[in-house]
């Protein structure tokens, strides 16, 4: 027996006072009752549910609705000291309250600056090529304008206009984030990036109308190294035959820069694409599937699966005063978002309907900080271009990398966005038979519970077995066990296979492996 | 069973293909060049290992010495030596290939131009040059896409390997995405124990990969609740290929004390050395893509040294590979693709800070391939007398991977799919790069 660890001999024996908190009792994951409408969204979801005769899942329990929040808003897990307090919190407006702190925090901003940097294309080597200097730069201005909540017109309207150096005017490097720098492909990452639009399959004439308003776009280098400046250049003359998307003719006064009055037809409440692309893809991201799906495909024959669910959020978006986290907390706050993935129906519109939850594999990043969480462990990233590489600190968390170019074995492995295009795509969450080796038997997982000092933390400060248990599961899963689970767990280290402090790393293994812990669900 | 061993022959793998995709299947695959336009020649070749030399190697040093352009160019390296090849010449630290030259072909016009490693990796492995609005997947990555998973391949290794890094430097897999990314083993098979990432643990025994196992199965409730979601079956399938490598006999080919402890000698007991035969064990198994990853190629500063310590070791592996794979019968049906994204520059730069570097040379550079059909002991192209430009016959790289791609029974004319629907064309159009076309030296039933 362990002379350090006196509660796992006490284990078998103390079967019987295993008794689990009153949360955790049956189904861990979903809440005894239906789901009820609770607001404008909920409305028109479940509206639109009972037209098709669709079930809706019921409404998620505490426990997920905490962990899927924490993943959502923050791309991190809640700490076992958040999820014992939220789990024991009887305010039945706690779910309410937790989505306002977490909007408050700062990983909000890391996470969504990650979310962002896909779409902005923010890498500094191959095929996009900002440089190792210039995108930091790029990542800031977009971290700091998420974590200020500036809004989205004007956060459009500078990417669409800025001039300038791209160390010093870090919008500028919206233009340098494409694949060639000439009119058509500056038209493409704007119709991508703002109207969620594929102007390769618009209209030759419609493509080109767009691209006029970038025809005056122009790039110099300057005596500092690597420096690059984006600017209009009005002796490009006033653009030939620019017409914004909706078909309209743009009269430029001559020497103005034409990116300005594009900017302005595109932020104008009257023009719905704009909005109508952004709430879009904020429900995409936190649903995992847009009203219009996927997200970067909007186009006249591809229908919204509920537009009238599509036009409230484009109201409430204008309304607000482009305010995104308005929009943010108005679908957290729903029961539609609150639901259980756990579907009741096997309707083939049930997901697209939004029904229940999707389910979706975690990041690369937040994959692998959440690891780095449950174990006490951290990472190392670096870039393998351009010379000299960058390193970045141990305490660096992957939602933060300023940086596609920088990065680690594990983050490509499980397909981090290589941001090349800036299409949603890019990122896949499929699991692949490498992955689950990795997760399964590499030696670098293996490394990271075995030497993880959060497990001998709960090893050395247990008392008794109920606690390693629960704090063991709070800590990876954000729960408590079940009666259930705490049998298995029991038989696992009575059975005598396994030598005691083995049989600790393996339930930390285990539950590292399972579907809860790798799944936002 | 040893499911890692499908030496399907090409008729057989086609049927299986096309008997997935069904009557449309075969239409695609047509287009695809899947079942080969009929090359002339022997069968098509079922595997490539690819020799990446990250950095880009100096020509000059290697299979286009210049022994006449003097010491500004040769340095030291003045004395090139004959081969088993017909009046063919490669530099003198290279004597156990220059033993091989029969069963290689040397291209010494290679030319793309292009001086930065990231666009110049990316070029020479996908054929495309940047910026054409695509990311192109490289090589690999195609054959992971059309003779990988989705073609009936049912290896549990990886249809893609990577020894023992991924290059890096670009998305290998380009628009075809994270699936067909290559399996990078990570460790290092010149130690005792080669520990492949996920295949083999140290320190722990089967049992408790067993019994942990049934634990995880267990406490996987969200699994058990969501069963039929197709995410977690698919996860599950992955899963139970995972331990069918770990716990099985698949996971064994990794397993390099089971070669004879001469033949590992003459191999060479380094990363490298060891990496070539590695590569022979997974393409005897039926894994269609290798690549070995050798970095260090990239020689600014003190270049002959370098030299001098890597050329011993890439002459020992790379022979003993070549030699290994005829002996076996298994060169016929696998092609060996040696090349870095550049070459280096002829003139050697003396001064400080680089005190007899060479720096990066696009313009022109040498690539080396064997097997799979390719005719050995034959040289395409030259360089001029400095190796500086190209002086006859330019082989852009897409013309090299058309050829490798038409020895492999794909039309280097055919598509690969892209995600969103559409075909992408597999290579180029020839017409709008330097180049001469299909590389009929070398190919079998061309002409010369």
């Amino acid at each position: 027996m362990d002379a350090k660890t006196p509660w796992l001999g006490a284990l078998a024996l103390a079967a019987a006072s295993f008794g689990a908190p009153a949360a955790a009792q049956g189904r861990p994951f979903e809440s005894g009752v239906a789901a009820e409408p609770a607001g404008r969204i909920d409305e028109l979801v479940f509206g639109r549910l009972a037209e098709l005769g669709i079930e809706p899942a019921r409404l998620s329990s505490d426990a997920v609705f905490l962990r899927r929040a924490y993943l959502d808003v923050l791309g991190t897990l809640p700490t076992p000291l958040e999820a014992r307090a939220f789990l024991a919190d009887g305010d039945p407006a706690k779910r309410d309250l937790l989505i306002d702190r977490l909007l408050a925090r700062e990983e909000y901003a890391d996470f969504w600056a990650m979310r962002w940097g896909d779409l902005l294309r923010v890498k500094a080597e191959f095929p996009i090529n900002l440089w190792p200097n210039a995108a930091q730069a790029y990542h800031r201005w977009i971290r700091t304008s998420l974590a200020e909540n500036v809004p989205y017109d004007r956060f459009a309207r500078e990417l669409l206009t800025a001039s300038g150096s791209a160390l010093r005017v870090p919008p500028v490097n919206f233009w340098r984030a494409v694949p060639e720098e000439e009119p058509a492909a500056l038209a493409s990452a704007v119709a991508l990036t703002f109207l969620g639009a594929r102007a390769d399959a618009w209209p030759a004439e419609r493509r080109a109308g767009l691209a006029a308003f970038f025809s005056g776009v122009r790039y110099k280098s300057t005596a500092e190294w690597k420096e690059e400046i984006v600017y209009f250049d009005p002796a490009a003359g006033p653009p030939a035959g620019a017409v914004f998307p909706d078909g309209t003719p743009a009269a430029i006064p001559p020497g103005q820069d034409p990116r300005a009055a594009f900017a302005d037809w595109l932020i104008a409440p009257e023009n719905p694409w704009f909005a109508r692309a952004v709430v879009n893809r904020l429900w995409f991201w936190l649903l995992g599937r847009g009203i219009v799906h996927p997200p970067d495909d909007l186009r006249p024959d591809a229908p919204p699966a509920n537009p009238a669910l599509l036009a409230y959020l484009e109201r409430e978006l204008v309304a607000s005063g482009w305010d995104l986290k308005h929009v943010l907390r108005l679908i957290l706050g729903s029961r539609t978002y609150q639901l259980s993935a756990i579907p009741r129906s096997d309707h083939p519109q049930a997901a697209a309907s939004f029904a229940c939850y999707s389910l979706r594999r975690l990041e690369a990043e937040v994959l692998i900080d959440a690891l780095c969480q449950v174990t006490g462990t951290t990472e190392e990233y670096s870039s393998a271009v351009p010379e000299p590489f960058t390193y970045l600190p141990a305490d660096q968390r992957a939602i933060a990398i300023p940086d596609a170019s920088i990065t680690s074995p594990f983050l490509e492995l499980f397909a981090r966005s290589p941001r090349d295009t800036g299409l949603a795509a890019e990122r896949s969450g499929q699991v692949t038979p490498a992955q689950a080796l990795h997760l399964l038997n590499s030696s670098h997982v293996q490394r990271k519970i075995e030497d993880s000092p959060r497990l001998r933390g709960i090893l050395r400060s247990a008392r008794e077995p109920r606690q390693v248990v629960n704090r063991i599961y709070l800590l990876v899963l954000s729960r408590y066990p079940t009666p259930s689970e705490l049998a298995a767990v029991q038989a696992y280290f009575a059975s005598g296979e396994v030598e005691a402090r083995a049989a600790a790393v393996d339930l930390l293994w285990a539950l590292v492996n399972t579907a809860e812990f790798l799944y936002r669900h | 069973m040893d499911s890692t061993r499908v030496p399907l022959s090409p008729t057989r793998r086609d049927v299986l293909a096309g008997a997935v995709g069904g009557a449309a299947g075969l239409v695609l695959l047509d287009r695809r060049g899947l079942s080969a336009p009929l090359a002339p020649g022997p069968p098509p070749a079922q595997a490539v290992i690819q020799i990446w030399m990250g950095g880009g190697p100096s020509h000059l040093d290697t299979f286009d010495p210049k022994p006449d352009a003097g010491e500004d160019y040769c340095g030291p390296l003045r004395k090139p030596i004959p081969t088993n090849g017909d009046g063919i010449v490669i530099g003198e630290l290279l004597p156990e290939l220059a033993k091989q030259a029969d069963k290689y072909a040397i291209v010494r016009s290679m030319t793309h131009g292009v001086n930065a490693h990231e666009t110049a990796s990316y070029l020479v492995q996908t054929g495309h040059p940047a910026g054409d609005g695509l990311v192109h997947p490289c090589a690999g990555a195609v054959i992971s896409r059309l003779r990988g998973y989705d073609a009936g391949f049912t290896g549990l290794v990886p249809p893609y390997v990577v020894l023992t890094r991924p290059p890096g430097r670009f998305s290998e897999a380009g628009f075809l995405g994270s699936r067909y990314k290559p399996f990078a083993t990570g460790g290092d098979p010149a130690r005792e124990r080669f520990v492949v990432e996920g295949v083999v643990a140290e320190g722990i025994s089967a049992a408790r990969q067993r019994s942990r196992r049934e634990l995880l199965h267990g406490l996987d409730a969200l699994a058990r609740a969501l069963r039929d979601h197709p995410d977690l079956a698919a996860r599950q399938e992955s899963e139970a290929r995972a331990y069918d490598l770990i716990l099985g006999d698949a996971g064994q080919v990794f397993d390099l004390s089971a070669e004879d402890a001469a033949l590992r000698e003459r191999y060479g007991r380094s990363t490298f050395g060891q990496s070539c035969l590695m590569a022979r064990r997974l393409v005897e198994r039926g894994v269609p893509f290798v690549t070995i990853h050798y970095p260090g190629w990239d020689t600014h500063k003190q270049h002959f040294p370098a030299m001098r310590r890597l050329l011993p070791d890439l002459d020992r592996g790379f022979a003993t590979l070549l030699a290994d794979l005829a002996g076996r019968g298994l060169l016929e049906r696998t092609i060996v693709w040696w090349s870095g994204e550049f070459g280096r520059t002829p003139r050697v730069a003396w001064e400080p800070p680089w005190n007899g570097g060479r720096g990066h040379h696009g313009a022109v550079f040498s690539a080396v391939v064997a097997g799979g059909g390719f005719r050995g002991g034959r040289v395409v192209g030259a360089s001029d007398a400095r190796g500086e430009e190209v002086a006859e016959r330019p082989v852009h790289p897409r013309d090299l991977l058309a050829a490798i791609y038409e020895r492999l029974g794909l039309d280097p004319a055919g598509s690969v799919p892209h995600p969103d629907g559409r075909e992408v064309p597999l290579l180029p159009p020839a017409g709008d790069l330097p180049g001469g076309g299909r590389l009929a030296e070398i190919l079998p039933g061309g002409a010369a």
